[in-house]
C-alpha cells in the first residue's frame, strides 16, 4: 500500500528527470561542439580580417589577407593540386571500390579473409601510408630500382621526384588506402539489396552486367552519396599523407590547402593569411556540403 | 612481505617526490621551452640544468622535438596566447624583436643588471649582443654563434677522384664537382628540404655578390639588387650547382646527407657547423677524416645563426630570479665551452679558450672575429637571422621551386623573389 501511495508523490521528480536528463548528458558535448568548433569558426574569420602575423592582434586590414592569397603562387599551386587529387582520388577510389565489391558479390570462396585483406590498408594511419609508398616509391630504393636491378634496365618512374607529376603519387597512396573502405561500404550495400528483384531480372534474361548497371547500381544512390561525402572531406583535409610522404616537396609541388594553411599561420607566422585560407577551405567544404544536406533534407519531405 | 606491501612501500616513497620538489619551488621554478634535444644538445643543456639545479632553482624542462623548432614554436605560441608564457623559452634573431615588441618579453630591467655585474657589453661578440637587445636592453641570453657557410669534404673521396686541394671558387667548385661525378661520387651532398635549399642558396649569394650583395638583399630587401643581373647569376650558379646532386634528395634530412659524405658516397656538403656533431659522433677528427673549408668564394665572410634563450615576461618573483640564474649560467665559461664543444658552434664570449676546441672551431672564431671587423659577418637569411618568418618564407618558397623545376629560368627567378619579398613585406 505504502509503495502505491508513494509513487504518485515520486512521478514530478521523475518526470522531469527524464524531461531534463537528455538535455543534461548531451549537454557537455553540445558545448564542446559550440566552443570547440563554431567559435573557433568565427574566431578565425575575424582573424582572417586582421594583420595577425606570428600571434593573433586585432587591427584591422579588411579583405587584404584575402588579396594576399589571391597573388600567392603557392596557394594556387595547392589549389590546383585539390583539385586534381580531389577529381581523382574520389574518382577511382569510388570506381576500384565498386569494381571489388561487385567482384566479392559473386559468392567467391575465402571472401572473407579477402575481403579483409582489402579493408586492412583503413586500419593504418594516413601517416604509415604515407611514409611506406615514399618508400616504394622513391626511384632511388623502390619500385624503380627493384625492376632495374630485376634487369628491366629502361624501366623508370620518378614521378615522387617530378614537380609536374608528385600529387599523382599522393593520389595513389590515397587510393591505396581508401578504395577497400569504400569497397565494404558497398559491399554492405550489395547485401542489403533484395535478391528477388535480381532473380526476377535473370528470368527476364538480364546479363550479369546489365543487372548491375541498370538495376543493382542504382538502387544504391544513398550508397554512392555517403562514400562520395566521405571521400570529399577526406580529400579536403588531407594533411598528414602529403606531410609524410613529401612534405610538400619537390618545392611546394605536391601542397595541399592544408598543408598551406599549416605552414602558413603556424611556422610562417603569417595567422592573418593562414586564416583567410582556412576560411577558404571551409567555403569550398561548404560548396560541397550545402547542396548535399539540401537534396537530402528535401527527399526525405517528399517521401 | 608479497607483493602489495612493496607496491604499498613504492607508491608511499613516490609519493614524497612532489613534496621534495614543491619545497624548492620556494626559491622558484623556471620552465624551458627548447628544441636541443639531440643527443649532444642534451649532454650539453644537462650542464646548466645541474647547474642551476644547484644554485637552488627548479629547471622545468619543456623540450618539443621536430621541424627544426617550429613544433615547439608551435607550443609556445600557444600557450603565450593563452597568457601562460614559460619563464624561457628558444627564440632567436628578429624573431626576439617582433616577440619584445608585442610584449611579451622581460622588462627592461630583468637582466640589465646582470649584464653589467657578468661585463656582457665587453664580453660579448657585439654582433651576437645586438641580437638579443631590444631598445638597448637584453631581453635574451645567446648561447652560441653557428657559421652557415661552410663545405664539409670528404678528403678520401676528393683523393678518389683525383682532386688536389679543396675548391677556393665557385670555378673550382664545378670542377671539383665534375671530377667526382666521373669517379662515381655524388658530388655535392644536400637533401632536398627548403631551408637546405636555402642554405645553399644563401651560400651562393654570399659567393656571387660578396657580403655587401648579400647585406643589400637579405637585409635591406632592396628590389633592385634582388631583381639584378647579379641574382640572376646566383640562380644560374645555384642551378648548375643542383645538377651534381642526387635526384632523390627529395625531403631527405640533412644528417642522412652528412651520413653520405662520411661513408664516402657524396663528396662534400655545404651546411653549417651543426653538421660537425655528426663526423663527431661518428669518431671522425677534424682536418684528418674531414676537411672543414668556407663555402667556395666566401672566405673572409661568415653568415652567422645565433641561437638565444629569450626570456618571458613573468609577475613571479622566484621565477625572475630563476631566469636572471639562468642567464648568468648560460654566458659562464664552463656553459659557453660544453655546450659549444657539443654543438659544433662557438662561444659568444671572446674570451673563451678555444685551445680546447677542434681546428674548425678555432678557424670559424678567428674568421668570425675578423669578419667582424669589415661587414663581413652577416646573419644566415636561411636560418632566420636576417628577415621575418613571412620574408624567409617567400624567400624559402621561390628558391625550393626554382631549384627543383628543369626548366627554371635564373631571370625569372630572381624576378620572382624580388616580387615574392615584396608581397611578404
Amino acid at each position: 500500500m505504502n509503495s502505491v501511495v508513494a509513487l504518485p508523490r515520486a512521478t514530478p521528480v521523475l518526470d522531469r528527470l527524464q524531461r531534463w536528463l537528455p538535455k543534461l548528458v548531451l549537454a557537455p558535448s553540445m558545448v564542446v561542439i559550440l566552443v570547440g568548433f563554431y567559435a573557433y569558426i568565427g574566431w578565425t574569420l575575424v582573424l582572417s580580417f586582421t594583420s595577425s602575423s606570428f600571434v593573433p592582434n586585432y587591427t584591422f586590414v579588411g579583405l587584404a589577407q584575402y588579396w594576399r592569397l589571391w597573388d600567392n603562387d603557392r596557394w594556387w599551386v595547392a589549389s590546383k593540386n585539390l583539385v586534381i587529387f580531389g577529381g581523382l582520388f574520389i574518382g577511382i577510389s569510388l570506381v576500384v571500390g565498386v569494381l571489388l565489391a561487385v567482384l566479392l558479390d559473386q559468392r567467391i570462396r575465402r571472401e572473407g579473409f579477402i575481403r579483409t585483406v582489402y579493408l586492412y590498408p583503413m586500419a593504418l594511419s594516413m601517416i604509415v601510408t604515407g611514409t611506406a609508398w615514399k618508400w616504394l616509391l622513391n626511384p632511388g630504393m623502390g619500385l624503380d630500382k627493384l625492376l632495374r636491378d630485376w634487369g628491366w634496365t629502361g624501366f623508370t618512374f620518378d614521378w615522387l621526384i617530378n614537380q609536374d607529376r608528385v600529387i599523382y603519387c599522393v593520389v595513389i597512396a590515397a587510393v591505396w588506402q581508401a578504395s577497400g573502405f569504400i569497397m565494404a561500404m558497398f559491399l554492405a550495400g550489395l547485401r542489403g539489396v533484395d535478391g528477388s528483384i535480381i532473380r526476377a531480372a535473370q528470368v527476364d534474361g538480364a546479363s550479369l552486367p546489365t543487372i548491375y548497371l541498370k538495376i543493382v547500381l542504382p538502387s544504391l544512390r544513398p550508397v554512392f552519396f555517403s562514400a562520395f561525402m566521405i571521400l570529399a572531406h577526406i580529400a579536403i583535409k588531407s594533411f598528414d599523407l602529403v606531410m609524410a610522404m613529401t612534405a610538400g616537396g619537390p618545392g611546394y609541388a605536391s601542397d595541399l590547402p592544408a598543408v598551406f594553411m599549416y605552414s602558413f599561420t603556424f611556422s610562417r607566422g603569417q595567422m592573418g593569411m593562414g586564416s583567410a585560407s582556412a576560411m577558404l577551405m571551409l567555403g569550398a567544404i561548404l560548396a560541397i556540403l550545402v547542396p548535399y544536406l539540401y537534396s537530402e533534407l528535401r527527399g526525405k519531405r517528399h517521401d | 612481505m608479497n607483493a602489495i606491501t612493496r607496491l604499498a612501500t613504492a607508491v608511499s616513497l613516490a609519493s614524497l617526490f612532489p613534496l621534495a620538489a614543491s619545497a624548492a619551488d620556494d626559491k622558484g621554478t623556471i620552465e624551458v621551452t627548447h628544441w636541443w634535444t639531440s643527443p649532444g644538445e642534451n649532454a650539453a643543456m644537462e650542464v646548466l640544468r645541474n647547474q642551476v639545479k644547484a644554485d637552488g632553482y627548479t629547471w622545468k624542462d619543456n623540450a618539443v622535438a621536430g621541424g627544426g623548432g617550429s613544433t615547439a614554436m608551435t607550443v609556445l605560441k600557444s600557450r603565450v596566447v593563452a597568457g601562460n608564457p614559460p619563464g624561457a623559452a628558444q627564440i632567436k634573431g628578429p624573431d626576439i624583436q617582433e616577440w619584445a615588441k608585442a610584449g611579451y618579453l622581460i622588462p627592461d630591467n630583468g637582466l640589465d643588471d646582470v649584464a653589467k655585474e657578468n661585463n656582457w657589453d665587453t664580453l660579448l661578440y657585439p654582433t651576437a649582443a645586438k641580437i638579443v637587445q631590444y631598445g638597448n636592453h637584453y631581453v635574451a641570453v645567446p648561447f652560441n654563434i653557428h657559421r652557415v657557410n661552410w663545405l664539409w669534404i670528404n678528403p678520401e673521396a676528393f683523393k678518389k677522384a683525383g682532386i688536389a686541394k679543396p675548391p677556393t671558387s665557385l670555378e673550382e667548385l664545378y670542377d671539383a664537382a665534375a671530377k667526382l661525378q666521373q669517379a662515381g661520387i655524388t658530388p655535392i651532398a644536400l637533401g632536398g628540404q627548403p631551408w637546405q635549399d636555402s642554405t645553399l642558396f644563401e651560400s651562393v649569394v654570399l659567393a656571387v655578390m660578396g657580403p655587401e650583395g648579400y647585406h643589400k638583399s637579405f637585409v635591406d630587401l632592396d628590389q633592385a639588387t634582388l631583381t639584378g643581373q647579379k641574382m640572376a647569376d646566383a640562380f644560374a650558379a645555384l642551378k648548375k650547382l643542383a645538377g651534381y646532386m642526387d635526384p632523390n634528395r627529395s625531403g631527405k634530412d640533412w644528417n642522412l646527407t652528412t651520413a653520405d659524405v662520411i661513408n664516402g658516397k657524396a663528396g662534400m656538403q655545404p651546411m653549417g657547423d651543426w653538421a660537425k656533431s655528426e663526423w663527431t659522433a661518428a669518431k671522425k677528427v677534424a682536418g684528418k677524416d674531414y676537411l672543414c673549408v668556407p663555402f667556395p668564394g666566401t672566405a673572409g665572410s661568415y653568415t652567422y645563426n645565433v641561437d638565444s634563450l629569450a626570456m618571458f615576461n613573468v609577475k613571479n618573483k622566484g621565477t625572475l630570479a630563476a631566469q636572471r640564474d639562468v642567464a648568468k649560467i648560460a654566458l659562464g665559461t664552463q656553459f659557453q665551452t660544453v655546450f659549444n664543444q657539443n654543438k659544433g658552434s662557438i662561444p659568444v664570449r671572446n674570451d673563451i679558450d678555444m685551445s680546447q676546441f677542434d681546428s674548425c672551431a678555432q678557424a670559424s672564431a678567428k674568421d668570425f672575429a675578423e669578419a667582424s671587423k669589415d661587414g663581413g659577418a652577416q646573419p644566415s637569411m636561411a636560418h632566420n637571422m636576417a628577415t621575418n618568418l613571412p620574408v624567409q618564407g617567400a624567400v624559402f618558397d621561390v628558391v625550393t621551386n626554382f631549384i627543383n623545376d628543369k626548366n627554371a629560368d635564373p631571370a625569372k627567378a630572381a624576378q620572382q623573389l624580388g616580387a615574392a619579398i615584396k608581397a611578404a613585406q
